[in-house]
């Protein structure tokens, strides 16, 4: 264990701990733009620079690991005015439209821009606005509104696995593309979302059939994902009774990873063709029916045959689009109650 | 005196000191046996055979050599740290990406002693355990790097190079890989990335290369100047090599003069002699009578150094101390008709360019600075400017991921902390005391003028009026400054102010 002092309070942390997860667990907050705890510290943004007693310069405290003695402040003139300088030079080359921002209210450059005191005024606008990235089906990208934290780039190849993004051009002209920069459409973007998650500004943001911002959220409905047996966690945005987006859990088995159907494909759940209540034929058609009376039906039906017919009589086929539990449960069903080893899964063929 | 004599007596050559290039012009580079016949290979036959890892560790701490790749670091504590790391396999990498423009200190040494740089690696590498090395060479140095392939090829055909050398058992062996042009991959992490194949970019530190490099393994990676020196110091001893230098900087450095000066080339020098023999006893001062004003070392990153520290001896920390920095050896003169303001804002434009892109104040700071230059050197600076130059030149240096984020702003501090004047001058009055900014300039024809005509005739924009025989004027609001009029008048009677 190494101990280290951190504005005054004495810490104690795991070797190889950075300095901004040592201050993080004494509640110490240190702003960040480019860190993600899933991915390899990169040290691009320079927003989270500490000072570090017998070193001259300011230290990205998300790169730096904690040593043994070290006296740390992550707050003091010289870093905030440090902090609100890069924020303006950020701000300087970014289009002043949080007015017509989506992101507005859950963007990580306005909400620090608003705390280090960034004001809008005196900068002059974006002379020429680039044109939005909108090949991909399921999101655009915003050149103008990237603030090359680097993070799409790294949670695409290092947890996606994919590689489809990466830095093109040097110095200022630097920026976010794809191979031969022909649009994202032509790379070999699987469109699973991933960079659209991490992203920190309007940069990236999926396409939504609605427009909507933060605080016309009415309630985020966390759930499992239905496309699958994994069990992502992934939370339902909804806006008037309709899911308008779909965010990854973080604290879910899949921390904050989706693919392309968990992250985009909620708009059936809204479609009017869509069943809401369970159906009983009648006749050549169905009547609505409630839960109690479908399941009581089935169950009459399967008791009657299980006690005219007996086991063999049985046969389940399991889905890969339930839960490993409801599967489970299936399958229990079938052996525990229906004594019968007729049970398969679609997974299977 | 026979005129040889008198050469010798030179003080060009006479403060001179020549190890690194010691065989440079006077071997030829593609033949080995006229390295050999020069001592090559002897080092590396006696820290086999005669030293042992250790010692060779131990000769190289001792001989004070540091890093000439810029930063200064001393070499044997590199390799002991490489010599002490845990791992399968070890790296060695020779760093010649030298991208500083107009530096060519180690084109000439690969060009002209290849073979120092592949004994010296595979002194390295026997010394740290490595088993293979990298030359990471700039591609625009195509007859280095074909120097370097016969030098390998060579070296391997003699037993120098590959499995059981001096049938001690020790096996290394070296690849070429060439750089594609970009200044940053001459970083250490950037150019470790780039033989991985990625994008060039740095990565923080740490970890350090010695404890995780190339793929993850322990790497000493040297400047080719700091392995050229090497031969020589297992050869003749740490003592030796110690006697030459500074108190806190041994041996020698090369620099490439150039800029207003008479003798313009590379120059090798023992660490510690002050500028000023450099720039005038080596260097045969300034041409044409002019007054020497500012020298740059440190390539473009580095500062400007005014008359009153010409008497500064040269190392590492001394140039550090005023400004500026060691660098890579560049070395620029500057007289009475440099504008320091032009002079910062072509330095720092560099910088501009050849940013990775990474970090925030490098890619939008030094950009923020160039153009706050750009609006002085065109006339429409205010003094604020100033102020916003020097505050975000010290932010850039506070929290830049890589060297040349925190070296950048440098030619720009340097200049207004000894030239402020200059800049006052382009704010308040509006005048280019050097007269290069052009937008600052005014042409104006003196009582001078015998009313040629000439000038009217050359005017690409037709601003100039007058009658024959009479005294023309020039209309300074649709003048272009191109200088033709001036060129032309037979008279001088135009001037430039
Ligand atoms: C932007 C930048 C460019 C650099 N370019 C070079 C270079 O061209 N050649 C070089 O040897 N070192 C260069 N360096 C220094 C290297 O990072 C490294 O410190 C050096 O090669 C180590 O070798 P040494 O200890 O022998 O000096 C550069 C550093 C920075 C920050
Ligand atoms: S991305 Fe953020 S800062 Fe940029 S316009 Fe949108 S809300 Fe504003
Ligand atoms: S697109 Fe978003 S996540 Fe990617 S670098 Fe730009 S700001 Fe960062
Ligand atoms: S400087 Fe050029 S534009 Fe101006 S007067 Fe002379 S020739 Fe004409
Ligand atoms: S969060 Fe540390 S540099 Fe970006």
């Amino acid at each position: 264990m190494i101990k280290l002092i951190i504005d005054g309070v004495a810490v104690e942390v795991e070797k190889g701990t950075s300095i901004l997860d040592a201050a993080r667990s004494v509640n110490i907050k240190i702003p960040t733009l480019c860190h993600d705890d899933r991915l390899k510290p990169s040290g691009a943004c320079r927003i989270c620079g500490v000072e570090i007693e017998g070193s001259s310069e300011l230290q990205a405290s998300c790169t730096t690991p904690a040593r043994e003695g070290m006296v740390v402040r992550t707050q003091s003139d010289r870093i905030r005015a440090s902090r609100k300088q890069l924020l303006e030079l950020i701000w300087e080359d970014h289009p002043n439209e949080c007015l017509s921002c989506q992101k507005a209210g859950e963007c990580e450059l306005q909400d620090l821009c608003y705390d280090y005191g960034v004001e809008a005024e005196g900068f002059a606008p974006l002379k020429v606005r680039t044109p939005l990235e909108d090949s991909n089906p399921f999101y655009t990208f915003d050149k103008d509104k990237c603030i090359l934290c680097g993070k799409c780039v790294r949670v695409c190849e290092e947890l996606q696995g994919e590689s489809a993004i990466h830095f093109v051009q040097r110095g200022h002209e630097t920026a976010i593309s794809h191979p031969f920069e022909k649009g994202m459409a032509y790379s070999t973007c699987v469109s699973c979302g991933n960079c659209v998650e991490v992203c920190p500004t309007a940069a990236l943001m999926p396409k939504t059939e609605e427009k909507f911002r933060v605080w016309d959220i009415d309630k985020k409905v966390r759930t499992t994902c239905s496309y699958c047996g994994v069990g992502c966690q992934l939370d339902l945005v909804v806006k008037d009774n309709k899911v308008v987006r779909v965010d990854a859990a973080r604290d879910g088995e899949n921390e904050g990873m989706l693919c392309v159907k968990g992250k985009f494909g909620y708009s059936f759940l809204s479609h009017e063709d869509r069943l809401t209540t369970p159906l009983i034929r009648e006749g050549d058609g169905f009547r609505e029916a409630s839960w109690d009376e479908a399941l009581d039906l089935v169950a009459d039906r399967m008791t009657g045959i299980y006690k005219a017919h007996g086991s063999e009589a049985f046969a389940a086929f399991a889905s890969a689009r339930c839960t490993n539990e409801d599967n489970y449960v299936l399958q229990k069903m079938v052996r525990g109650i229906f004594k019968t080893n007729n049970i398969d899964h679609c997974a299977r063929l | 005196m026979d005129q040889k004599h008198s050469v010798l007596e030179m003080d060009y050559i006479r403060k001179q000191e020549r190890i690194a290039l010691k065989n440079c012009g006077l071997i030829d580079p593609e033949r080995i046996e006229e390295y050999i016949r020069y001592d090559g290979y002897q080092a590396l036959a006696k820290a086999i055979l005669q030293l042992g890892p250790e010692g060779v560790i131990e000769e190289v701490e001792a001989s004070g050599l540091r890093g000439r790749g810029g930063a200064g670091f001393p070499t044997g504590r590199k390799w002991r740290s490489g010599y002490l790391a845990k791992g399968n396999e070890k790296f060695i990498i020779c760093n010649a990406d030298e991208g500083d423009p107009g530096a060519f200190m180690d084109r000439s040494i690969l060009e002209g002693d290849p073979h120092s740089v592949i004994e010296a690696m595979t002194i390295a590498a026997f010394a740290i355990g490595a088993t293979k090395g990298f030359i990471y060479v700039r591609a625009e140095y195509p007859i280095a790097v074909k120097r370097l392939q016969i030098a390998i090829d060579q070296a391997h055909e003699m037993g120098f190079l590959g499995s059981d050398i001096f049938g001690s058992g020790f096996g290394f062996d070296i690849e070429l890989r060439l750089g594609a042009g970009a200044f940053v991959c001459g970083e250490a992490k950037a150019l470790i990335a780039s033989i991985e194949g990625k994008r060039g970019m740095p990565t923080p530190k740490p970890p350090r290369t010695n404890d995780k490099g190339l793929w993850s393994k322990p790497t000493i990676l040297n400047n080719v100047e700091t392995f050229a020196n090497i031969p020589p110091i297992i050869r003749n001893g740490a003592g030796w090599y110690a006697a030459i230098g500074s108190e806190k900087s041994k041996g020698t450095k090369v620099f490439a003069l150039g800029g207003k000066i008479n003798r313009t080339g590379l120059v090798e020098i023992p660490i510690g002699t002050p500028l000023r023999e450099v720039i005038f006893d080596i260097g045969g001062g300034i041409p044409g009578g002019k007054k020497f004003k500012a020298v740059q070392t440190g390539g473009p990153s580095g500062g400007c150094i005014p008359t009153e520290h010409l008497d500064v001896k040269i190392d590492y920390e001394s140039l550090q101390d005023i400004g500026s920095m060691m660098g890579s050896g560049g070395m620029i003169v500057m007289d009475e008709d440099n504008c320091m303001v032009d002079i910062a804002r072509f330095f720092l434009e560099f910088s501009v360019e050849e940013s990775c892109g990474k970090c925030t104040p490098c890619r939008e700071g030094t950009k923020k600075m160039l153009g706050i230059l750009e609006k002085i050197t065109s006339g429409e600076g205010v003094m604020s400017d100033l102020d916003d130059l020097e505050r975000l030149g010290q932010i850039i240096k506070d929290t830049s991921l890589c060297g040349l984020g925190k070296t950048a702003p440098n030619p720009v501090l340097s200049t207004l902390k000894y030239f402020r004047d200059e800049y006052e001058a382009h704010v308040k009055d509006k005048t280019c005391p050097a007269g290069v900014c052009k937008a600052l300039l005014q042409y104006t024809i003196t009582d001078k003028c015998i009313g040629c005509g000439i000038c009217k005739t050359v005017c690409p924009v037709s601003c100039i009026t007058g009658n024959k025989k009479e005294k023309h004027v020039i209309d300074p609001s649709a003048c272009i400054r191109c200088g033709a009029c001036q060129e032309a008048c037979p008279v001088d009677a135009i001037i430039k102010r």
